[in-house]
């Protein structure tokens, strides 16, 4: 286990430093000039474009860059973006917004879609079950921006029920309906997963034996029959709570919330290469602990793994 | 003669009256609905077993041994499979009949069973110990550690080495024998009256099935069970068993005592299963068979169902379906020609 553990934390360091480079040389070899309109309607100064192509060294070859960079980096120094604001500073500002975001769409795809699965997979094709696969095929079929922009006009706009934007205090009550959006392919996902996997262990011989020994039903089904069930579908859950965190660039940009999705985008528009690499370097070193973390899950789960 | 003696049996089974017999199967009826038809699975079985007593169930794969077992457990997978008539009494009150609760609490207490495969019947992410601790806890309401203590003392009983050790194990951390022990362990833990054992050792070495087995009969003549030993392998039944039930078609063929059986079958199914046991004089020999195969459930031949089969075939035989008849003393055969087998020489 601590062996394992050791070699998949190496294993994250040729993967971060692969993916890193990649963005890197990504965000510099798009196209456009990084200080067209920082100047108001005209062009900027050439001495200012001098002042600035030093202070970021941007003359210099992109393997180059991408060294100094990542050695800032190491020293917990994301630099600073062209206005002269600290990096660190924005991802600390807008990160929490995005995992309160991420938080609440991954309990809403958890309680919903366990719940309908698990309950369409003990009762198969009944009408609970023809709902639940109707709407979730519409869930998954539907992009997620017409879910969005749907759900903010009916119940923000038309009916009123809750605020079509978020606010900066980011209330719980305003994050329910952006996180319903965000999580709703996924919850699609859980409820089918869930219900597949029910039904398939409902008539497993261990379920067959905890109804033998005389066991409640509640216990044959809450016990049994869930634990084994539900190791695929925490696996899927933790995944998924990976890539929330990566920041939702268009539920976060459809309901206006400050959050890590909006900052990248920003950035790649004004091409502010150091804060997209700087951002994409966090969702990554995110997404790749979390991915570990799953595998370890998996583990506790299901003991019949085991990491040598 | 033996026309009055069937009308008294199936009286006695009809009446539903109080026979004192600890658990009776009588007239039990099951079919399974599925997409290409009806498949009668089980077509009016009756047997009983009382406390203390063997009795094995033999018959190919499809003979319905194994379904009137899952019906008596109330764990027949429905759909497809529905009970469609007759009763499964457990000290003479209809289970069938019960009300769930009701019948959920003679589960393991009254009534307890073992599966063939322990590997998938045992609950894979869940400790051996905790599996049988549960029923200490869920069902007699014992502490944590009180539940414990028992589990251990189970594993204990059936020979488990290292019981305490092993209490934490999963399944698939034991081996094939020792995971029938702990499953064996698990069905008797709440002491039941009944245990039956549903093919034991047929995923097991030879050595370990030996071993099974006696344990199975040391437990059951400690614990004064009835036991049920479903199985088709002829060599298990005659040391264990006290009577024999043989299945063909969803129906009893034959019933009688170990000895009267091997002695003088008085079914040629029954025959035809005793002389297809490989012997040591007849080495090299090619091996004899039951010609043909077991009926097709959906579409099982008028008459006799093993007509199609049998080697004593007579147009009566595909006429009419021979009922379960008292041949002699203590047996029954289902055969037109049942008082000539048991007669001859």
């Amino acid at each position: 286990m601590g062996r394992y553990l050791l070699r998949r934390l190496l294993q994250l360091v040729p993967v971060f430093i692969g993916t890193t480079f990649l963005i890197y040389w990504l965000v510099w070899s798009v196209p456009g000039d990084p200080f067209a309109g920082k100047c108001g309607e005209r062009p900027c100064p050439d001495s200012f474009v001098n002042m600035m192509t030093e202070k970021f060294k941007l003359d210099e070859p992109l393997i180059v860059q991408y060294g100094n960079y990542m050695q800032n980096l190491l020293q917990g120094d994301f630099g600073q973006n062209y206005g002269g604001r600290e990096i660190s500073d924005i991802i600390a500002t807008s990160y929490p917004n995005t995992l309160k975001l991420a938080l609440v769409a991954l309990t809403i795809e958890a309680v919903i879609g366990l719940t309908a699965g698990v309950l369409t997979g003990l009762r198969r094709n009944g009408f609970l079950d023809n709902l639940v696969l109707v709407s979730t095929l519409f869930l998954i079929a539907l992009p997620i921006f017409v879910i969005g922009f749907v759900a903010q006009w009916l119940l923000g706009v038309q009916w009123g029920i809750v605020k079509p934007t978020v606010s900066s205090e980011m209330r719980l009550s305003e994050l329910i309906v952006p996180g319903f959006v965000l999580g709703s392919a996924s919850m699609a996902y859980i409820a089918r997963l869930a219900r597949t996997s029910i039904a398939e262990n409902r008539r497993a011989d261990y379920v067959r034996t905890a109804i033998a020994k005389g066991l409640p039903m509640r216990r044959v089904v809450g016990v049994h029959l869930l634990r084994n069930s539900l190791i695929p579908v925490v696996t899927l859950l933790g995944t998924d709570l990976g890539a929330l965190m990566g920041g939702a660039i268009v539920t976060e940009g459809i309901f206006q919330v400050n959050g890590i999705g909006r900052q990248v985008f920003r950035a790649i528009v004004t091409k502010e290469s150091a804060t997209v690499v700087s951002i994409v370097v966090v969702l990554v070193l995110v997404y790749l602990l979390m991915n570990l973390l799953v595998d370890l899950l998996y583990a506790a789960l299901d003991p019949r793994i085991r990491y040598e | 003669m033996s026309d009055i003696l069937v009308s008294e049996q199936s009286a006695a089974g009809a009446s539903g009256r109080p026979s004192g017999r600890l658990l009776e199967v009588d007239d039990l009826r099951v079919e399974f609905r599925t997409r290409d038809g009806v498949a009668k699975v089980i077509n009016g079985v009756t047997y009983h077993v009382d406390a203390g007593e063997t009795l094995a169930v033999l018959g190919e794969s499809g003979s319905g041994k194994s379904v009137t077992a899952q019906t008596i457990m109330g764990i027949l997978d429905t759909p497809p499979g529905f009970v469609t008539g007759g009763q499964v009494r457990f000290h003479g009150k209809d289970m069938l009949a019960m009300p769930f609760e009701e019948r959920r609490r003679i589960r393991g207490e009254g009534i307890a069973m073992i599966f063939q495969d322990a590997l998938s019947a045992l609950n894979p992410v869940f400790t051996v110990g905790f599996q049988i601790a549960e029923q200490f806890r869920v069902r007699r309401g014992m502490s944590r550690s009180d539940a414990k203590k028992r589990a251990i003392e189970m594993l204990d009983q059936v020979k488990i080495p290292n019981a305490k050790g092993r209490y934490s194990s999963y399944p698939h951390q034991f081996s094939g024998g020792m995971r029938q022990r702990a499953m064996i362990a698990m069905s008797l833990a709440l002491d039941p009256e009944v245990l039956i054992a549903d093919e034991p050792t047929t995923a097991l070495d030879v050595t370990v099935q030996a071993q099974i087995m006696d344990l199975l009969a040391e437990l059951q003549r400690e614990r004064q069970m009835g036991l049920i030993l479903i199985t088709h392998d002829l060599g298990v039944v005659a040391d264990v068993a006290d009577r024999i039930a043989v299945m063909y078609a969803g129906r009893i063929v034959e019933e009688a005592n170990v000895y009267d059986l091997y002695a003088k079958p008085a079914h040629p199914y029954t025959m035809g299963l005793i002389n297809s046991i490989p012997r040591l004089d007849e080495k090299g020999q090619q091996l004899r068979t039951i010609k043909g195969l077991p009926p097709n459930l959906m579409n099982i031949p008028p008459g006799c169902p093993f007509n199609p089969r049998c080697p004593m075939a007579q147009p009566v035989c595909r006429e009419k379906v021979p009922p379960l008849l008292q041949v002699g003393s203590g047996r029954a055969s289902a055969c037109h020609f049942a008082e000539e087998l048991v007669n001859r020489d």
